[in-house]
């Protein structure tokens, strides 16, 4: 079988036999998908090494230490929330609102935090930040923590006003629903930016159990990005300031 | 250069190929279309987890078998062409445009043409026949499933779905139960930007928009777990917006729901009254 094809012309009038070519207007050709194909694959290239830059660019992991008093068992998170973290920790944003974390004995911007499996892990949190507000109260109450309870100011609640919400401490997956409770607005001394130390906080206590290994996302669910659209962007969409991960080893 | 002009026709010596592709083509067609139909099909997603997944199963079972021919077509004249009329050593390098045969394009228009139609009918019949056949309706939806159904409430906000459920105090809760057997009402909102609810198995794919109620219906009719994914991206953690739905038998999810309204009272009591949308004013912090 096979068609026996005729000899045609080319588009320029010349037949082309088997082996034949057309090397001057071919390697012009060539010249131009090599240049194009080159610029391609560079922007490719480029534009790769942005997003892998991007990627995995993280905050520094930084483990929880043993609780105090030793004999309370677990380990221990203690966290700081700020408006703003200040030019010290982010000189880049140093208007976005932030948790730190602290680590022999300083305070550290990290929001990647590493804990022991099948274990309690007790955690401080220093609010420095005023109220803001849910926007569903619905995460008013506390949930997922031993006695599904939180301690602030040494008081012992299971719930607080949602209007007086400042930010949350959430991991889905491990079920752990915080509410902070904001600085009041009359509150003399309000911390401009981090570190904090001295400024008006509220403090606020709470233990969770960790349950297996894994790496589990926290997040805050109050939109308290100053400054942007409803308070959803800046660092309410950057790992390392209002979420991160819980590292469960 | 040759001047010899190029026939239409079949030229000496060569095998009718229009009847030898064509019987080729009916062949791999009656071998390939009981195996979709029967070994591929069942096996075709979202499964029968509900009564509207299992309708998915049967039109994707159907849009393959019509699919079918036509791919095969298509693969195996590429393929015939390949090697039937593959350019001999010595030949021209451009072979003969063919042009003008009026009724290989009629007969292309008109059968795609009646395949596409019939499938946009069978479409809208199957949508309008299983109300919506899982997906949202809008507010209004215009067939609804006769006989009782349970109102539930998908609410999506960055980064997490909590569900309400109206007929039970309006509690609110982190993770989704079912119960078999049971028509759903979905009502599918978002208090902040555009998600959408996906329950994958059940066959349930709503876009969760503020201020708007979508509302989906679903039948369950399989016990066991089933995958809440958003499907719209909505931000950072959108790939985290994940979940695990319980279809439950009725009687374990009167103890579940009691235990949630028991539970989630302190949350309850400040929620605000149940509505189909909710619009909450920005955050004191959002500008």
């Amino acid at each position: 079988m096979g068609v026996v094809w005729p000899r045609l012309g080319n588009k320029y009038g010349v037949a082309r036999e088997s082996g034949e070519r057309g090397d001057g207007d071919l390697s012009v050709f060539m010249k131009k998908l090599l240049a194009v194909g080159g610029a391609v694959v560079a922007i490719g290239v480029l534009i790769g090494l942005y997003v892998a830059d991007w990627a995995t660019t993280q905050p520094t992991a930084v483990a929880s230490s043993v609780a105090t008093p030793p004999n309370s068992g677990g380990t221990q998170l203690t966290l700081e929330t700020v408006a703003a973290i200040g030019p010290k920790y982010e000189p880049s944003h140093p208007d976005w609102v932030s948790y730190l974390v602290r680590k022999n004995g300083q305070w550290v911007h990290s929001t990647i935090y590493t804990v022991p499996a099948n274990s309690i892990v007790h955690v401080t949190v220093y609010q420095y930040d005023g109220d803001s507000g849910l926007r569903n109260p619905f995460l008013s109450q506390v949930q997922g923590t031993v006695g599904g309870t939180e301690v602030v100011d040494g008081k012992t609640i299971n719930s607080i006003d949602p209007e007086e919400a400042s930010h949350t401490f959430v991991i889905p997956d491990l079920g752990v629903f915080v509410p902070l409770p904001g600085v009041a607005e009359e509150a003399k001394n309000q911390c401009e930016f981090a570190p904090c130390e001295g400024a008006a906080h509220r403090t606020i206590e709470f233990s969770f159990k960790t349950g297996k290994k894994g790496r589990y996302r926290w997040q805050c669910f109050v939109p308290c990005a100053a400054g942007y659209l409803d308070g959803f962007g800046g660092p309410m969409q950057t790992l390392g300031y209002m979420d991160g991960f819980i590292n469960v080893v | 250069m040759s001047s010899r002009p190029v026939s239409s026709g079949q030229l000496p010596g060569e095998p009718n190929h229009a009847r030898r592709f064509t019987t080729i083509w009916l062949i791999a067609t009656l071998i390939a279309l009981p195996l979709v139909i029967f070994v591929l099909g069942p096996e075709l997603p979202p499964g029968n987890a509900s009564q509207q997944a299992a309708g998915k199963v049967t039109d994707n079972t159907v849009l393959l078998a019509m699919a079918t021919p036509v791919l095969l077509l298509v693969t195996i004249y590429l393929i015939y062409a390949v090697i039937a009329f593959r350019q001999p050593a010595g030949g021209a390098l451009e072979g003969p445009a063919v042009r003008g045969d009026s009724r290989i394009q009629t007969a292309w228009i008109v059968i795609t043409s009646a395949l596409v139609l019939s499938l946009a009918a069978y479409g809208t019949v199957r949508l309008e026949a299983d109300n919506g056949a899982g997906s949202g309706n809008g507010p209004k939806p215009l067939t609804v499933p006769s006989g009782p159904k349970l109102p539930v409430q998908v609410i999506a906000q960055q980064w997490a779905f909590t569900y309400r459920y109206p007929t039970y105090g309006g509690v609110e809760t982190t993770h989704l139960y079912l119960p078999d057997n049971e028509t759903i009402e979905l009502h599918v909102t978002s208090i902040d930007v555009i998600h959408s609810f996906w329950a994958y198995q059940l066959g349930v794919k709503a876009d969760a928009n503020p201020d708007v109620d979508n509302v989906a219906f679903v039948k369950p009719t399989k016990l066991g777990a089933f995958d809440v994914r958003c499907a719209e991206l909505c931000g950072i953690w959108h790939g985290y917006m994940y979940d695990k739905g319980h279809v439950v038998t009725p009687s374990e999810f009167a103890t579940w729901i009691a235990q949630q309204q028991k539970q989630m009272a302190p949350a309850t009591k400040v929620l605000p009254p149940y509505s189909t949308t909710y619009l909450p004013e920005p955050t004191r912090r959002a500008e």
